[in-house]
């Protein structure tokens, strides 16, 4: 299996002296589900934000889908986020002006490349396929604003997931939901990311999830500028 | 074009904000659009104060105090015209018509001019506009008089009425004509010039009226001549104040403004009212500057505003910029969207603004001639105006930049996180 993700002596600042990320080696293989954990503070956010490649690792490096992050421009990061991998955030996914479907399909009609991997079906499609595997077809024409914070959580993993990107990046999807619908939610987008042969890390800090995942990394260890102290 | 269709629908979106941002510029354009008509108009209005006539003549003095005594009815004049010298030049061979005007009392504050009945159909203002009746016919007899419209609307006079003209000019004239009254016989409709504000008798009732004044003093007792023993037959028109001529081919003005300034028998002087009128515009036009500049504080006070408003939602949007973001979305592609929000405010607001501009004009034209006397002609805008439109759309363009730049450095700092 190649590796979906690879950092190596990964060393993130925004002032010097004050290092937030310290991470000697991190693999992650193509498909795997990781559930990364890890108290605030620990460096969940940025490092994020570094395998998306909205921040720059400040040394080291950073390889996602085997290419070199590092050693891309600002604006061909943000060409290979939009066409390679999904984001799921916390809370407040959705553009609140446009409909389900329209979120859904928004990175297709950003990215040219994103919409290129739809392999000829048309948006529309791609949309129907992904929400009837996420249990949202019926909800395509509604504006987001009506939607449940569940069936909201449930449009944002389609979107990330249109398009078949080979990561997802989950940021506590689930922190809002409660536990039965936390648990139907994980396995809807498990369901998905499988299909689509996706590679899945979902950050949480909530430890009851994690029985569900293939591997567990816990940030506060493995990164090495964690402003946490590590548990015993 | 994914970016202009998100920000239309984000537009949409905050339909309240969007609609009184646009309100808020198209009443800025409107106002100075207006404004710009309304200096135009006014303009036309002036220099239509009279048309048709190719010279102004009266005794030697100012041209500014020959215009402002011959067409607009203020100021007085310094000296007569001889009758003699008058008839020289309205008999002269490149002179197609003359109207004599003869100054110097009033009634109640309005002006009286003794004219001749070539006055009623000869004078023109505002091109071709011709003097109307609303009522009545020209004068006839010696002591026949018509009102311009303002009196008789001031005044309440109609037809029959008897009117006493006051000797001198100024409205708390001591020394009447009471020995002579007159009857208004016409009263004209209004024309918005200052022929409105005149009350018109016949060279021979202004003679009549003074016709036993003796040194530009009353007559003595007992040497008064009662109004029923004056006819016109026996009134010998000694002179005029001043006159409006008409040559019978354009070519002859300047030749004959010459003849006239230098006629040997009498000083003479000859104004070419176009000529005058536009010196008399330009002493008085600063007040058309001042106007300008308070409606482009009003512009740049409408910019502001839509500043402020999309400056304002930018924090409520700072989660919309992260999820354009996580999708992919650059930093360029945020700056645009937000410049071309900016963008299709200011050509809402300015679009908008021409409507409102060219809507008001047409429901209150009528209205405001009528009411103030001012003509307001509906033109494409001016090259002025046409400046001022692409100014509100680029200043529009460039604001959003603003915004802009600070949605790019939350974006930039935010990353994929939001802090709200």
């Amino acid at each position: 299996m190649p590796a979906s993700v690879e950092l190596s002596g990964l060393k993130f600042h925004y002032r010097a002296g004050k290092p937030i990320l310290d991470i000697p080696s991190l693999s992650i293989d193509a498909g795997e589900r990781v559930f990364v954990f890890g108290p605030s503070g620990s460096g969940k956010t940025t490092l994020l934000g570094i395998l998306a490649g909205v921040l720059r690792a400040v040394s080291g490096g950073v390889r996602v889908l085997g290419r070199d992050l590092t050693a891309m421009s600002p604006a061909q990061r943000d060409a290979f986020r939009g066409s390679h991998i999904g984001y799921i955030f916390q809370l407040f996914n959705l553009i609140p002006y446009l409909n389900v479907v329209e979120n859904i399909t928004l990175p297709c009609r950003l990215s040219a490349e994103r919409r290129a991997r739809l392999n000829g079906k048309s948006m529309d499609a791609a949309a129907r396929e992904v929400a009837e595997r996420l249990g949202i077809a019926g909800l395509l024409n509604e504006r987001v604003t009506e939607l449940s914070v569940g069936q909201q959580q449930r449009v944002a993993a389609a979107r990330s997931l249109i398009g078949t990107p080979e990561l997802v990046i989950a940021d506590e999807p689930t922190s809002s939901l409660d536990h039965d619908h936390r648990e139907r939610f994980i396995q809807l987008l498990f369901e998905a990311t499988r299909a689509a042969g996706s590679t899945l890390i979902f950050v949480s800090h909530d430890r009851t999830l994690q029985p569900m995942f293939d591997r567990a990394i816990a940030l506060g260890e493995v990164n090495l500028a964690s402003r946490v102290e590590r548990a015993a | 074009m994914l970016v202009l269709s998100l920000a239309w629908q984000s537009l949409q979106n905050r339909k309240l904000t969007t609609w009184l941002t646009i309100l808020s510029i198209a009443l800025s354009v409107a106002l100075l659009l207006g404004v710009e008509n309304v200096r135009v108009g006014a303009r036309e209005s002036f220099s239509g104060t009279i048309s048709g006539v190719d010279l102004i003549v009266g005794a030697r003095g100012g041209s500014l105090q020959l215009l402002l005594y011959a067409v607009f009815r203020m100021g007085a004049a310094t000296n007569n015209v001889s009758y003699a010298s008058y008839r020289h030049f309205a008999e002269h061979p490149a002179v197609a018509w003359t109207i004599p005007y003869s100054l110097g009392d009033s009634h109640r504050g309005f002006r009286v001019v003794g004219t001749t009945n070539d006055f009623y159909e000869r004078y023109r203002f505002r091109r071709d506009r011709t003097i109307e009746f609303a009522a009545g016919r020209m004068p006839d007899g010696v002591f026949d008089v018509v009102l311009g419209s303002d009196v008789s609307a001031t005044l309440g006079y109609k037809l029959g009425d008897r009117v006493v003209i006051a000797h001198g000019v100024s409205s708390t004239a001591i020394q009447q004509h009471d020995d002579k009254p007159f009857t208004v016989v016409g009263i004209l409709k209004r024309t918005a010039t200052p022929v409105d504000r005149s009350v018109y008798i016949s060279l021979y009732g202004m003679e009549a009226i003074h016709v036993d004044w003796q040194d530009g003093g009353p007559p003595m007792i007992g040497e008064e001549i009662p109004a029923a023993k004056i006819k016109k037959e026996t009134l010998e028109i000694k002179q005029i104040t001043s006159f409006l001529l008409r040559t019978k081919s354009r070519i002859d003005t300047l030749r004959l403004q010459r003849e006239i300034s230098t006629y040997t028998d009498e000083p003479l002087q000859a104004i070419i009212p176009g000529v005058a009128l536009a010196e008399l515009w330009r002493s008085i036009g600063y007040a058309e500057d001042a106007l300008r500049v308070v409606s482009l504080f009003v512009l740049i006070v409408g910019l502001l505003g839509m500043l402020v408003s999309l400056y304002t939602s930018l924090n409520e949007r700072r989660r919309e910029m992260a999820i354009l973001r996580a999708i992919g979305a650059g930093p360029a592609k945020i700056i645009s969207l937000l410049v071309l929000e900016s963008g299709l405010l200011a050509f809402a607001g300015a679009a908008l603004g021409v409507a409102i501009v060219y809507g008001l004009s047409f429901a209150t034209q009528g209205i405001v001639e009528r009411t103030f006397g001012l003509y307001l002609p509906i033109n494409p805008p001016t090259q002025a105006g046409w400046i001022f439109l692409g100014a509100v759309a680029v200043a529009g363009l460039l604001i959003g930049f603003v915004p802009a730049f600070k949605a790019y450095r939350n974006a930039l700092s935010d990353g994929l996180s939001v802090r709200l």
